[in-house]
């Protein structure tokens, strides 16, 4: 039987703070875990698989029509609007299964181990970015195939998919915050959703915003989530960056400069 | 003469208090553990254990009184205590949905070891604690005992001198017990420091050198289990007669010899506190003398059973009052 003695307590080294090499270092673990664990339930992939094939389908056939005359002309418009609009839910997801993952013991002992705070949460933000990333090139593929051809090639969907990522990383911290606070993941989806309803179709997702009443109109277009749509369309489609993209990714760091540190408090609080 | 310096303690903790709502769940806690020893924390369900392992444990923030960890303070230096523990149990656990070895190795990347030296720590401790068949496995398949001890190997990675043992063996049957038991007891002479929490007497008799008997947030007595024994007093006579109305004579004859109160608990038994061992020589031959006929004579020690049943059991009353 190994019968080596340990390190007593008053020879080891100790630091009451967490470097920021060991910040990240962490995240990455976390993240690492947040990858194995989707191989292990594929089942978290449904919302960034299914609905971009789905809902991009449907809403051609839909409002195609009705809005541009034809298909044909509505996909510029569409593409952007519902690749934003499924990122921002798959990110609403984040923070369900936040929560869920948060009452399981094992994030007791993260809490136990001397790690930086906030790698539980960052990590699990970041491994979630592959799920955006799958519903990024599902659309875009869609896209592709009911004949959308943006005229400036590859290279502005690829910058354009990497702004939508990282919006989306940003706007998780929002859902972790409501997964980190709440009582349930089903609690957690109640309040995201009424988060996300508006932010979605009060914007320019899907109609012009000249079709919509005058009121309306400056918080449409205040949106991030409009600016972000705006950005996308304008990069995708002519590969320009205008302020649009300046705007939504000004957005996108407030929400994380706001979120990110409540978020961590409200988990370091908790029990 | 004693040259050694007066070793830090383990854990030093003093009047720790837990409020949740309006039910005190810890109500002004002291605990003392020096180091090298298996200190039990016994009590019933909800008495209050697993919240006063939550507040050593960095994972529970109290709502008065202190704590030190080998002499850093829990709630101002967390994260320095948690250098210096591990936690296994009920209040922290693995992750259901990876492996053994991806838990393992997850937590000593987490603890600062390169992917080699976790992988190499996960495969060494898989080997000790006997799990290495069913290493890549998915935990959905592993059995109580199983899970249990892999629990415990995620809280040893990088051998922490203070371990926390939450209920270590609630659930388990009695053989991996007993295995478990004895991981317990080779930690300790590696050096470690154990503080576990049980419902079980038997377990606190049997690992722990110091035993802290907790109900309703309070610790109700503090000691070595001989000394808790001792401190539920009195060794018991029994006494079996052959009929209900030598039964009844002989009640009489031992209050009036022991002066004590003799209870019958059965028509033909009768039980009564005995103070003095001496004195039942003197009652034996006045039965005798009054031609009352013993079928049996017993003593019985108290048990710990007993020390838990007589002072929790106390304390209720005092509630009630």
């Amino acid at each position: 039987m190994a019968t080596t003695q340990i390190v007593p307590a008053e020879k080891r080294q100790l630091k009451n703070h967490a470097t920021p090499t060991q910040v990240l270092s962490n995240s990455l673990t976390m993240a690492y875990r947040g990858l194995l664990k989707f191989r292990r339930t594929p089942e978290q992939f449904f919302d960034v698989t299914l609905q971009p094939i789905l809902f991009t389908s449907m809403f051609v056939v839909i409002f195609g029509g009705a809005i541009a005359g034809n298909v044909h002309n509505y996909l510029p418009t569409l593409i952007p609007g519902i690749l934003v609009q499924t990122v921002v839910t798959a990110s609403l997801v984040t923070g369900v299964q936040l929560r869920e993952d948060m009452d399981k013991g094992v994030f007791n002992r993260f809490k136990s181990l001397p790690i930086a705070r906030i790698a539980p949460l960052a990590g699990a933000l970041l491994a979630d970015t592959v799920r955006y990333a799958i519903a990024v090139t599902l659309t875009f593929g869609m896209g592709f195939l009911l004949g959308w051809r943006p005229e400036d090639g590859i290279s502005g969907v690829i910058a354009s998919g990497l702004l939508v990522i990282f919006f989306a990383w940003c706007i998780s911290w929002i859902f972790a915050f409501f997964g980190v606070t709440a009582k349930s993941a089903a609690g957690v989806q109640g309040v995201s959703i009424l988060i996300l309803f508006p932010l979605t179709f009060l914007s320019n997702a899907f109609v012009p915003v000249a079709t919509m009443p005058h009121w309306l109109r400056p918080f449409v277009n205040a949106n991030p989530v409009s600016l972000l749509i705006g950005a996308v369309r304008q990069l995708a489609s002519a590969g320009t960056i205008g302020h649009d993209f300046w705007f939504s990714l000004l957005g996108a760091l407030v929400i994380v400069l706001i979120f990110a540190p409540l978020t961590v408090r409200a988990y370091m609080s908790k029990a | 003469m004693n040259q050694e310096k007066p070793q830090v303690l383990a854990v030093e903790a003093h009047g720790l208090v837990k409020v949740f709502g309006e039910n005190r769940a810890v109500d002004g806690v002291d605990l003392i553990v020096p180091q090298g020893v298996i200190y039990g924390v016994l009590g019933p369900n909800g008495a209050g254990k697993s919240t006063v392992i939550n507040m050593l444990a960095t994972l529970l923030n109290a709502d008065g009184g202190s704590a030190k960890i080998f002499g850093h303070d829990v709630f101002a230096h967390p994260q320095v205590v948690r250098q210096l523990i591990g936690v296994t149990g009920q209040s922290a656990t693995v992750d259901e949905l990876l492996s053994a070895t991806e838990n393992l190795t997850i937590f000593g990347r987490l603890l600062g070891l390169s992917h080699t030296a976790a992988t190499r720590r996960a495969d060494e401790l898989l080997e000790e604690f006997d799990l290495q068949d069913a290493a890549r496995k998915s935990l959905s398949k592993f059995s109580g005992g199983m899970r249990r001890r892999l629990d415990l190997a995620a809280s040893l990675i990088v051998q922490p001198p203070l371990i926390f043992l939450d209920e270590p063996t609630t659930g388990l049957d009695p053989r991996t017990r007993n295995q478990l038991w004895e991981t317990i007891r080779r930690l300790v002479r590696t050096g470690s420091t154990i503080v576990l929490t049980t419902q079980y007497l038997e377990e606190a008799d049997q690992l722990a050198d110091r035993i802290a008997l907790i109900d309703h947030g309070r610790v109700v007595i503090e000691g070595t289990p001989d000394e808790l024994k001792a401190a539920a007093g009195v060794t018991t006579l029994h006494l079996a007669l052959t009929s209900e109305e030598d039964a009844d004579s002989a009640k009489q004859v031992v209050e009036e010899l022991l002066g004590v109160v003799a209870i019958k608990t059965g028509p033909m038994n009768i039980s009564a506190p005995m103070t003095d061992p001496d004195s039942i020589t003197d009652l034996l031959i006045t039965i005798r003398n009054s031609r009352l006929h013993l079928a049996e004579v017993s003593v019985q020690k108290p048990s710990l059973d007993e020390v838990f049943l007589a002072l929790t059991g106390t304390q209720n009353i005092q509630e009630g009052n």
